[in-house]
């Protein structure tokens, strides 16, 4: 199988959310090509340590933010000339607005946020979670190109191969659409690791009153672990919490090494997020919460007692 | 300005879901079924759009089963003004709702559709996107927030690294996130007449499109269940288990 992997950017930088996206193709894929679009993109070289047949790279200054109908042309032209088999990116909002477009564009069945792939008689079975997270289908797919996103956390990181990936640049479409125009972006940053890509990541729930209380105590406890902060649907809905913070079926997808839940009642929406992280810690008042039917330790307790006392406890021992 | 809305029969969203004996499909007796929850949202902007008098009319498109008529009549009681059933027992998958979506707007040439940013059965986040490619027009995905002023929408969306504002030309797609608005609740006034309101049925053959559905859904499992863990009685205990059990500190 032949995959164009899409790198993800924010038109001026490779970001290393693209990882499994090629970690999935170092595993399917007989050779792949990694696509990059930008203007002056920067960080291209963090591409081509993995065994890359090339990284493609297109840069246009109509292209220097990630707007799905200026992207998706250029991503559907260089699938047709390389003929691949499938194109792939990592699942987030980025490849979710730009591929499936991709696939309306080169008439291609598409299977999103797949867990698992397996080539049988020359057919293609994707496993991928339904209803919420709470099955997992499995889908038989004919036809090629396939456009697919991969959960993050199920294809992990890809392994460095010593050959250098040659960096190729491309040419941009000779016309791209321009209906849509890029006009700000707020939020994201703040210092601390990204919360898709974090080790530890600390979430609070709706009884955080507030966001100067939200950033005392999640903040804290996260800063104490060196981790990312995490929130629920509720804590974001009562302005908490800002936005790009949610996990869940309807936010990110997150997995890491720690995950601990402070006053997060446990929906399933909000586990959709996040049960497949390695550990997981819940504080909460209820000892009937249901968070604690999927935590590895529970500690039925007020947070306004034990995070500070936790918070302390990690930042002194450590020192 | 015309408004044309998508809208799914899904299962209830807090309906519990388990897979059928056979574990091909889900187990559907007696399951509780609703409009996808971001669609009714999408509407919901769509009638805002009409009170505040900068929308004429709107339009509820929803494809399947006659069953889906239920949900039709919901969005014509919510305020739609007349609803089109493309009545199809066929397995479909997002191109051909895409295919199908796709020739209702060319009969209808609205200003601007309206639609879930995903149907929340499969989860797929999908079709939106491919109409936009199908008719050529531009996109705004995950809307958090929609002001239209003088032929384009001024588009919140809500990505992974923050707030993003875009500017599309009408007629343009755009895809509802959970955060637009709260859809109002449905009024006895409401669903008297929507009674009397049209609701007219199509087929794909009248709209001379074939669906076909190259990805199909032929398992369901549950997922590997987490097994139960442990409780701790205070902080200190806590942090030795991190550290010396799990060894993630
Ligand atoms: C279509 C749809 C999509 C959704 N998507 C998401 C999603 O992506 N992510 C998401 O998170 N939710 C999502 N939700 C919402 C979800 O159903 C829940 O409403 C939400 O997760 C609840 O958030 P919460 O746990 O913060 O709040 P609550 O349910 O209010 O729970 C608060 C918890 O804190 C505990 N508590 C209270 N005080 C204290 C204290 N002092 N110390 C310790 N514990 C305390 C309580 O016992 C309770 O368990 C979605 C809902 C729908 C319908
Ligand atoms: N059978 C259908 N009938 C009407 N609208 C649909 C149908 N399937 C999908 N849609 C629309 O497409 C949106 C995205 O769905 P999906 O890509 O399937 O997650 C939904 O929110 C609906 O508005």
């Amino acid at each position: 199988m032949k995959i164009l992997v899409l790198a993800e950017t924010d038109g001026g930088r490779v970001s290393e959310k693209s990882l499994p996206a090629i970690a999935f193709a170092q595993q399917k894929a007989s050779e792949f090509t990694v696509l990059a679009i930008g203007d002056a993109l920067q960080g291209v070289e963090t591409l081509t340590g993995y065994g890359a047949q090339a990284v493609l790279t297109v840069n246009h200054p109509a292209l220097s933010k990630p707007l799905a109908e200026r992207y998706a042309p250029v991503v559907a032209h260089y699938a047709r000339q390389l003929g691949a088999d499938a194109v792939v990116a990592t699942t987030t909002t980025f490849s979710r607005d730009v591929l499936a477009r991709v696939a309306g564009l080169l008439d291609a069945p598409m299977l999103s946020d797949i867990i698992a792939l397996e080539q049988t008689d020359g057919k293609l079975v994707a496993k991928r979670p339904i209803y919420s997270a709470n099955l997992i289908g499995a889908f038989e797919v004919e036809g090629a190109p396939v456009v697919m996103t991969v959960r993050g956390p199920a294809w992990g990181k890809p392994e460095p191969k010593g050959a250098e990936s040659p960096v190729q640049a491309a040419d941009a479409p000779a016309e791209i659409p321009m209906r849509s125009e890029w006009v700000s972006l707020q939020g994201g940053g703040g210092g601390r690791p990204d919360l898709t890509q974090a080790r530890v990541v600390v979430s609070g729930g709706r009884p955080l009153k507030d966001p100067e209380t939200f950033e005392k105590y999640i903040g804290g406890l996260a800063d104490a672990l060196g981790g990312a902060v995490g929130a629920t649907r509720a804590a974001v809905d009562s302005g908490i919490a800002p936005n790009e913070l949610q996990v869940g079926q309807t936010g990110k997808t997150v997995a890491p090494e720690l995950y601990i839940a402070v006053a997060v009642s446990g929906s399933v929406q909000h586990l959709a997020g996040m049960k497949d992280s390695k550990v997981i810690v819940a504080i909460n008042t209820d000892p009937e919460a249901p968070i604690f039917q999927v935590a590895d330790y529970g500690l039925v307790a007020d947070l306004y007692q034990v995070v500070p006392e936790l918070t302390e406890l990690l930042k002194n021992s450590k020192g | 300005m015309k408004i044309l809305v998508s809208v799914k029969r899904v299962p209830d969203p807090y309906a519990k879901i388990t897979p059928n004996a056979a574990g091909t499909d889900i187990n559907r007796d007696g399951l509780q079924m609703a409009v996808n929850p971001f669609d009714e949202i999408a509407l919901e902007e769509a009638i805002r759009l009409k009170e505040a008098g900068k929308a004429t009319e709107v339009v509820a498109v929803s494809i399947g089963g006659a069953e889906s008529q239920e949900q039709l009549r919901t969005a014509l009681a919510m305020g739609a003004d007349r609803a089109i059933l493309v009545q199809t027992d066929e397995p479909l998958d997002a191109p051909s709702v895409a295919r199908l979506l796709a020739a209702v707007y060319q009969r209808e040439q609205p200003n601007l559709m309206l639609m879930g940013k995903q149907a929340i059965d499969m989860d797929e986040n999908q079709v939106g996107q491919m109409l936009a490619a199908i008719l050529d027009l531009p996109q705004a995905t995950f809307a958090s927030k929609v002001s239209v002023e003088n032929g384009s929408a001024l588009v919140e969306r809500e990505t992974d690294n923050g707030i993003e504002t875009i500017k599309v030309s009408l007629p343009a797609i755009i895809t509802a996130d959970l955060r637009l608005n709260e859809p109002r609740y449905v009024a006895l006034t409401g669903i008297v007449r929507a009674r009397s309101k049209p609701l007219e049925t199509l087929t794909p053959a009248d709209l001379g499109v074939q669906p076909r559905a190259r990805v199909r859904l032929t398992g369901v499992e549950a997922p590997p269940a987490r097994k139960a863990g442990k409780r701790v009685n205070d902080v200190h205990e806590l942090v030795r288990l991190l550290r010396e059990e799990a060894r993630v500190i």
